[in-house]
């Protein structure tokens, strides 16, 4: 009685603990694809494995930021009211291409005719759906989302 | 300047949000192919939808 109780306390939680473990030594850092994925589209799903998705993601945004640049839209610089202050968070989330568009100066012009109106809304939707991407990157890493 | 149409916008903007939505969305490529497929017909349907409502009720 003894011998049970003490193999059914010991043998399947150290399995279990030998498990997480090893999980956590595999795993190593795991926000690594969400922060490669918010820099650059798609790099969270290239680190992973997941090329053909991470190709699908990347040209999807980048297409539309770039549309939306060539529309005229803007790039948000600061935020001087609260609708200005939700533009900026979605076009943070473009991520490098962000910066460097407001590095080399783009999006900088007023938006004056209604397909700079519409590039505007590319450029922030972008973001956000590059921040979607990231995430996802993230659940596949953690095991959250299964394939 | 690229200045396109307002349903060429709409267009290129269903497909984008589509293709994103599908993937992060769903776990087979299967059911993503359809996922996406959904969606963008929502997307580009409802503004066809709304944009004859907007007609009918505009003065």
């Amino acid at each position: 009685m003894r011998y049970s109780q003490k193999r059914m306390a010991t043998t399947p939680n150290k399995a279990a603990a030998d498990k997480v473990a090893n999980q956590n030594v595999a795993q190593g850092f795991v926000y690594l694809p969400l922060i490669a994925g918010w820099l650059a589209p798609g790099a969270g799903h290239f680190l992973i494995g997941k090329w053909i998705r991470g190709l699908l993601i990347a040209s999807s945004v980048v297409c539309m930021f770039a549309l939306g640049l060539a529309m005229h839209g803007k790039l948000y610089a600061g935020a001087q009211d609260i609708l200005d202050l939700l533009g900026l968070a979605g076009d943070l989330g473009n991520g490098l291409m962000y910066f460097v568009g407001r590095t080399l100066g783009l999006g900088a012009a007023p938006v004056q005719v209604t397909t700079a109106d519409y590039g505007t809304k590319f450029i922030v939707v972008a973001g956000l759906l590059n921040v979607i991407a990231a995430v996802d990157a993230h659940n596949l890493r953690t095991g959250r989302k299964a394939s | 300047m690229f200045r396109p149409s307002h349903f060429l916008a709409v267009l290129l903007f269903a497909l984008f949000a589509s293709t994103v939505f599908g993937i992060t969305q769903r776990e087979t490529p299967r059911r993503m192919f359809y996922y996406g497929a959904y969606c963008f017909a929502l997307f580009v349907g409802s503004v066809i939808v709304l944009s004859w409502v907007m007609y009918f009720i505009a003065p």
